[in-house]
């Protein structure tokens, strides 16, 4: 099989963002998505720090410290962009007025808990940022990860083991072998990577999986 | 007259005293006051209360200020990060308390205590260890936790200009948590690149009115970065 490398699995995700959506990136892997977005697509980008319309990374020598993303990094507004506060920005992630969000994760249980913020270790120092805000918010709530952990895991499970970041609140799982999407009844695969059979990903996964009859 | 422009850091932060809870704003470097914080680092207050979103990066700013051991507890959302090394020993020598708070349920908190809410319910948390031991609530159909607002002494925030007023206009996302910190806080202090004659801002702009606004000093582009 091909598994997806990390900007295969970001170009994937990036796939299903419609025209006109309001979509937040989460730090770290998700943040990809945005180099990805389809082009004539307009689709605003809002970082939790206090912006809409995010734009790309500046040129080398253009960074202005004032301008930064949730994760940091410097980036660059586009025309039409808006800055506001932290809370009207939370405001607007709790209020539910974000189409999706795009979080990374350690686990996802079957009923669509997420835990992304805290391995667990008593000696871990927690950070949870603005996760928990998301996972609750956004409309819908896309998950991106790696199908097995490095010790091939599945991070699909029945009831995740690490602390939660928010309870039945994923939508849908991108990961390096398969679109999944968390129904009321299970988890519903939508597409495999090519050269995977389902009894394959089935075996990987652990947790019961169901096959759509469009399925590849 | 008034007046609330102040001629340094040092004279705008005087008279804080040991114990204080000081909220301070910036994510990150975007919107650290830190001439303030160099300035709160020399004043020499101890056992402080401290709130902001991360708990400092590298050596400077709120980081230098924790190194110099005058934190006694911290509330923030993101504490860890690659440069919080400061942060990080004195959390493992447990020589620091922290309020690990989900960033947005802390922006409501100093939103809640600068609008005089009591208390608020949200659906943030719920059901997660950061809700144990709170009160719940189920509204409709969903289940909320109950949060309490935040209040603070000072404010020590950075902004772009200010009038004599103390009226306020940020730049980019330096905004972030300065204007809600700026209305929570007993004693606002602002750190602005400049000031400007009454008149100067356009009324329709002004982000934070100066009613939130106590102390304003200017701080040349040069040094309103951290050393």
């Amino acid at each position: 099989m091909k598994k997806l490398d990390r900007t295969q699995l970001a170009a994937r995700v990036a796939r299903d963002i419609p025209e006109g959506a309001y979509v937040n990136l989460g730090i770290g892997l998700p943040t990809l998505v945005a180099d990805h977005l389809p082009k004539g697509r307009e689709i605003i980008l809002h970082s939790e720090n206090g912006v809409l319309g995010v734009g790309p990374r500046p040129a080398p020598g253009e960074e202005d410290e004032d301008l930064i993303n949730a994760g940091k990094e410097p980036v660059t507004l586009l025309a039409g962009g808006a800055y506001f506060h932290h809370a009207d920005s939370f405001g607007m992630i709790r209020g539910r007025h974000l189409d999706f969000c795009v979080l990374g994760a350690f686990q996802v249980s079957i009923a669509g808990d997420l835990a992304n913020w805290h391995t667990g270790g008593s000696d871990a120092i927690p950070a949870v940022g603005g996760a928990m805000d998301l996972a609750v918010g956004a409309k819908k709530v896309l998950v991106m990860m790696e199908h097995l952990t490095k010790k091939g895991e599945s991070k699909l499970v029945e009831r995740c083991t690490y602390p939660l970041t928010g309870a039945r609140c994923v939508n849908r799982i991108y990961t390096d072998l398969a679109v999944i999407d968390v129904k009321p009844d299970g988890l519903h695969v939508l597409e495999m990577v090519e050269g995977l059979a389902f009894d394959e990903l089935q075996r990987l996964t652990r947790v019961p999986l169901k096959r759509l009859a469009t399925a590849a | 007259m008034i007046d609330k422009f102040f001629p340094s850091a040092e004279a705008a932060l005087a008279d804080i005293a040991d114990g204080a809870t000081i909220m301070i704003g910036g994510f990150g470097n975007a919107g650290m006051p830190a001439a303030l914080i160099d300035a709160l680092i020399a004043q020499g207050a101890r056992e402080l209360t401290i709130v902001n979103n991360n708990a400092g990066n590298a050596d400077t700013g709120l980081a230098a200020l924790l190194k110099a051991k005058r934190v006694r507890k911290i509330l923030c959302s993101f504490p860890r990060q690659a440069d919080s090394w400061h942060f990080d020993a004195l959390y493992r020598g447990g020589e620091i308390e922290l309020e690990l708070v989900p960033q947005g349920t802390l922006a409501e908190r100093i939103r809640a205590a600068g609008a005089g809410i009591g208390a608020f319910y949200t659906p943030t948390a719920f059901g997660t260890r950061l809700a144990e031991g709170k009160e719940t609530r189920r509204i409709g159909e969903r289940d909320y936790v109950l949060e309490y607002p935040i209040h603070a002494d000072y404010a020590l925030i950075k902004a772009d200009r200010a009038d004599r007023w103390g009226n306020l206009v940020y730049r980019k996302t330096a905004r972030n948590f300065g204007p809600i910190m700026a209305s929570a806080a007993k004693c606002t202090v602002a750190q602005v690149r400049e000031t400007v004659e009454l008149g100067g801002l356009d009324p329709e702009a002004v982000v934070t009115p100066g009613i939130f606004v106590k102390r304003v000093v200017r701080v040349a582009a040069s040094l309103q970065k951290a050393a």
